[in-house]
């Protein structure tokens, strides 16, 4: 019982991954069809709560998939996809965004706080310096 | 001084989080800019709803003042904003509908029952305008401009609220050369 248990839910997990949420093979090449699915996991659905459009039943999501199928077929490339996308959705469809002007504190953050730690830490292990360490203090 | 400044540090980082917080409790998750605002419309060519045969495009709405107002029978909220659009309709506002992702009998039963506010809809079953148009759901609708750019765009139904706060301010403004009949009777000055 338990073994056929085991069997459905695999089948089901196998399923699931392979035809993703548009119960059919997109591309019948195999490189396209990986292309395609990783691309729509990279566009957020425009009126979902963050949903990619390959997550999300919505039927702008559904739309979006026909565009992309569309333009991947006529040999679009990844990078003119987005731009169609984000030219007619906004940078909002991109989850990865753009360095623009609104976005350049966002992807220099991590940086910037990386830099203001570092110069933290250098400065407490300077005034540290030639201090005695704790138990040499208890042995003395 | 020194001293002072190291407690001044954590709390001024805690306001400066606490401020950020707090706007985002204030901001609405749903709102999505539109990437069209400011930019020409983009073209379409549609067989119109009542005449397949027919065909309305983008050309049609080129060097005046109007709204594009996307609806649907399975739009629920389409239904509450349906009377206000036929009031506007009425005191002259030339209002072109994109009919979404429906069948034509019941769009066009729909028009009959409740009014046909629309100077001409287009019929996108399958929603490749809606695409080009950025169109995430209905009812949305966009102000065009006399120069036949994209002035405003507002999702969710038309109300008199949202007419008199969002619309009517920024048609007076593409209406001071003249040559809208009928702003005053669309509540305009």
């Amino acid at each position: 019982m338990s073994r056929l248990l085991l069997v459905g839910v695999l089948w089901l997990a196998g399923a699931s991954a392979a035809l993703a949420i548009d119960h059919e093979i997109a591309f019948s090449d195999a490189a396209m069809n990986e292309r395609y699915l990783n691309l729509i996991r990279e566009i957020r659905c425009p009126k979902c709560l963050n949903e990619s459009i390959a997550d999300s039943d919505a039927p702008v999501a559904a739309d979006l998939r026909r565009e992309v199928r569309r333009l991947m077929g006529d040999g679009k490339s990844d990078g003119e996809i987005k731009d169609f996308l984000s030219a007619r959705y906004g940078d909002f469809v991109l989850y990865r965004p753009r360095v623009t002007e609104t976005t350049w504190a966002l992807w220099a953050g991590p940086f910037v706080f990386l830099v203001i730690g570092g110069v933290v830490f250098w400065r407490i292990v300077r005034s540290r310096r030639g201090q005695p360490l704790d138990d040499e203090e208890s042995a003395a | 001084m020194w001293r002072y400044l190291r407690y001044a540090v954590p709390v001024a980082i805690f306001v400066a989080i606490g401020l950020f917080f707090y706007r985002g409790l204030n901001l609405d998750p749903n709102y999505v800019p539109s990437a069209l605002v400011g930019k020409p419309m983009p073209k379409f060519s549609l067989p119109t709803l009542t005449d397949p045969d027919a065909t309305v495009t983008s050309d049609a709405l080129q060097g005046k003042v109007a709204l594009v107002n996307v609806w649907g029978t399975w739009c629920v909220e389409c239904r509450h904003e349906h009377g206000f659009l036929v009031q506007l309709a009425q005191a002259g506002v030339p209002i072109y509908g994109l009919n979404l992702r429906d069948d034509r009998a019941s769009a066009m039963s729909w028009l009959a029952t409740l009014g046909n506010p629309y100077v001409t809809s287009g019929f996108d079953p399958q929603g490749v305008a809606a695409v080009d148009w950025g169109v995430t759901g209905a009812p949305e609708t966009f102000l065009i401009g006399r120069d036949g750019n994209v002035i405003f765009k507002h999702i969710s139904p038309m109300t008199p609220q949202v007419w008199r706060r969002d619309f009517l301010p920024l048609i007076e403004e593409q209406c001071r050369a003249g040559g809208c009949e009928f702003l005053a009777a669309a509540g305009g000055r």
